[in-house]
């Protein structure tokens, strides 16, 4: 049976500021106790991370982005089909949709902290700012990850993301919770 | 051909389209099309931002490190990069293809067929929603495609496992899911063991039987509407590719051959060492990215493709039953010494995938894989070449040496880039047919989508990007005022800006 949670950081070491999720998890292996946690990093995330979502309880995707103003950002994730021209990216949303296709089920309850980065230039070190952002990001997913309880995230999901996800109506939080807990 | 489209006599004068993926990094790509008066494409070119910097992320470091640092280039293929550095470094440390020991040969192609196959399979996935691959501008393409898919309903299921069981292949080669070190200058880290070996064996049966049932597909979806799936965004070219020495598909290691559009042999058997001798690589002011063209041909007619459709069509035969006869249906289809349409990319994709699968049993199968001989040594070198055929076509990794081991001259040349002309003049193919005098839409746009598609062109190499790649629309006249503007959502959603 898999660790009930799962966190999810997916990167390019290489890349400048793209590492910044596979370094979150670097902190999280020395500073949290795994012994419900199980740690996963990939370069970029494919269909078959989908398989990966399977009797989890809460799943933790982390990732560099270059949108918003803030050091971090953390939302709700839902399942959403990538509409790309290249099978070279795919979002956390459409790897939830491709559970929800192969496995005719909603996906357990997922969320995305995603942190500002700057530079993604091959071959660069972490950026000034990304450095300061990760530091930030760690100590959030270190409350995360001491509270691993579905309402707690969904609470601070809204506090990060009032704007967005203030509509977050209660029968869909219900679905995840009754999943969460089943 | 459509080569009279890539520049414009009277650009000034001309309205300009933009088709910008929006992406936070580079490695996106982006359709221009300058459209005259009457709204006739005047110009059109496909720029990919991307593929600056490998050499210089390579050279200053020592040979050593690069099986391992040079899997950070592409999160798609990593595992081709790390065999073609593999191949290239054992030349460095005196080792000749030849001379590897045969069980570190034997499980450096086990690891290239399990790349090969889950990078494929994300097509078999992506058939379970078709507007992926094929885009509707039709309803009639749609009809076609969805009546074929009723009678495979689990295909979304078949494609996320056949991709999965590929990783599993590299995590036990490599021992690790990602990030591994197999290949190691002059062998192989570790053999398979005997439980590692029956883990694998106990699937492939199925793998088989999924990805024949794949090419079956793929073969009904292509024939369900023959006229666009072999003229839509066709062209006719050059291929180029790997092909063992009695004539038959090879994925790992063989030697050059090319031929023409014609079916005709430009040259065979050419020690993929001496590529510089035949490949030359032009620069134009438009875009980052180079145009490779063979050395015989010149410029203008050397363009070739490369990747599943340029093998497929290149090989006198595959060596594996069920992918053999795929290959022969394949080539029946049409009526031509070669198959030129684009779309049948993805065909020719799939009877790689059934290759890989009926290849891996085999391999699985024989005793060499548990040997323990996995390392040869050699004289040092200062110049290394290993060239492979990743899952979208032939790579090439060159590199220089100095007397303390440090990288001090690096060529890559990836697929993406042997595909650059092609994926031009397939874009400039669709502006002309289908994008002339007419008023653009999103399906139509999406045309040039799908075409870009059928190569599998690799954007974003080991940077995941944003994911969602909203699609901008602009038009802008000739002063450089925006007149329109459509915005396509990850959701398919239309937003229209007018200006």
């Amino acid at each position: 049976m898999p660790k009930p949670v799962l966190l999810f950081g997916y990167g390019n070491l290489s890349r400048g500021d793209d590492a910044l999720g596979p370094l979150l998890l670097e902190h999280v292996e020395s500073h949290c106790s795994l012994d419900s946690i199980e740690i996963l990093s990939d370069f970029q995330l494919q269909i078959e991370h989908a398989l990966d979502l399977e009797n989890r309880r809460l799943v933790l995707f982390v990732d560099a982005s270059v949108a918003g103003t803030e050091a971090f950002d953390f939302t709700v994730l839902e399942p959403a089909r990538d509409k790309s021209y290249t099978t070279h990216a795919m979002s956390p949303a459409a790897v939830l949709e491709v559970y929800q296709s192969i496995k005719k089920q909603m996906p357990p309850p997922c969320f995305l902290l995603s942190i500002k980065g700057d530079k993604f230039e091959l071959g660069e070190g972490l950026s000034a700012n990304a450095e300061t952002n990760l530091a930030e990001a760690c100590l959030f997913a270190e409350r995360l990850l001491d509270n691993p309880d579905l309402d707690f995230w969904l609470k601070q999901a809204r506090l990060h993301d009032s704007l967005l996800r203030a509509d977050l109506n209660q029968s869909e939080a219900g679905v995840w919770k009754e999943a969460a807990t089943s | 051909m459509y080569e009279h489209l890539e520049t414009a006599e009277n650009r000034d004068s001309l309205k300009r389209v933009v088709v910008d993926p929006v992406s936070r990094v580079e490695g996106h790509g982006k359709v221009t099309l300058l459209l005259d008066e009457d709204n006739k494409v005047q110009q059109a070119r496909l720029h990919i931002v991307e593929f600056r910097g490998f050499e210089r992320f390579i050279q200053g470091r020592p040979y050593w490190e690069l099986p391992v640092l040079v899997q950070r280039l592409c999160g798609i293929c990593p595992v081709s990069h790390h065999l073609a550095a593999a191949k290239a470094i054992d030349q460095l440390v005196g080792i000749d293809p030849a001379h590897l020991p045969v069980s570190a040969d034997k499980l450096r192609r086990l690891l290239h067929f399990g790349q090969v196959m889950q990078s494929h399979a994300l097509h078999f996935f992506h058939l379970s929603s078709p507007d992926l691959l094929f885009g509707f501008e039709s309803d009639i393409s749609k009809r076609s495609i969805v009546a074929v898919l009723g009678e495979y309903p689990d295909i979304g299921v078949q494609g996320v496992k056949l991709r999965k069981y590929g990783q599993e292949v590299i995590r036990m080669v490599s021992g690790k899911r990602v990030h591994g070190t197999g290949a190691i200058p002059g062998g192989m880290n570790k053999s398979l063991s005997k439980a590692e070996r029956d883990y694998l064996l106990e699937d492939i049966d199925q793998m088989i039987d999924w990805a024949a049932g794949s090419v079956a597909l793929i073969k009904k979806v292509h024939c369900s509407n023959l006229p666009y799936y072999d003229e839509f965004a066709t062209i006719r070219s050059n291929y180029l590719g790997l092909t063992k020495a009695d004539g038959a598909l090879e994925l790992y290691h063989g030697g050059i051959r090319a031929k023409n559009a014609h079916g005709e042999t430009i040259m065979d058997h050419i020690d993929y060492c001496e590529y510089n001798n035949y490949i030359h690589e032009e620069v134009r002011s438009w875009t980052y990215m180079k145009f490779p063209y063979l050395l015989s041909l010149g410029q203008e007619q050397g363009w070739y493709r490369v990747g599943p459709l340029a093998r497929v069509n290149n090989c006198d035969y595959i060596d594996t039953p069920l992918a053999e006869a795929a290959r022969v249906e394949f080539k029946a289809h049409s009526n031509e010494a070669m198959v030129h349409s684009t779309l049948a990319f993805h065909w020719a994709r799939l009877i790689e995938v059934l290759h890989c699968a009926e290849s891996i049993k085999q391999l699985l199968n024989d005793p060499d894989i548990m040997g323990h001989n996995l390392v040869a040594q050699g004289e040092k070198r200062y110049e290394g070449v290993g060239v492979i055929e990743a899952p979208r076509g032939t790579l090439f990794h060159h590199y220089q040496v100095d007397e303390n081991d440090i990288v001090t001259k690096a060529n890559l040349i990836v697929s993406t880039t042997s595909n650059n002309m092609a994926m031009n003049e397939s874009v400039r193919q669709v502006a002309a047919e289908y994008l002339s005098g007419r008023e653009l839409t999103e399906p139509l746009l999406n045309n040039l989508e799908v075409a870009i598609r059928a190569y599998d062109p690799c954007l974003s190499c080991a940077t995941h990007a944003v994911g969602k790649m909203p699609l901008q629309l602009e038009l802008v006249d000739a002063d450089g005022k925006l007149i329109d503007k459509l915005v396509k959502h990850s959701d398919g959603q239309i937003e229209r800006e007018n200006a």
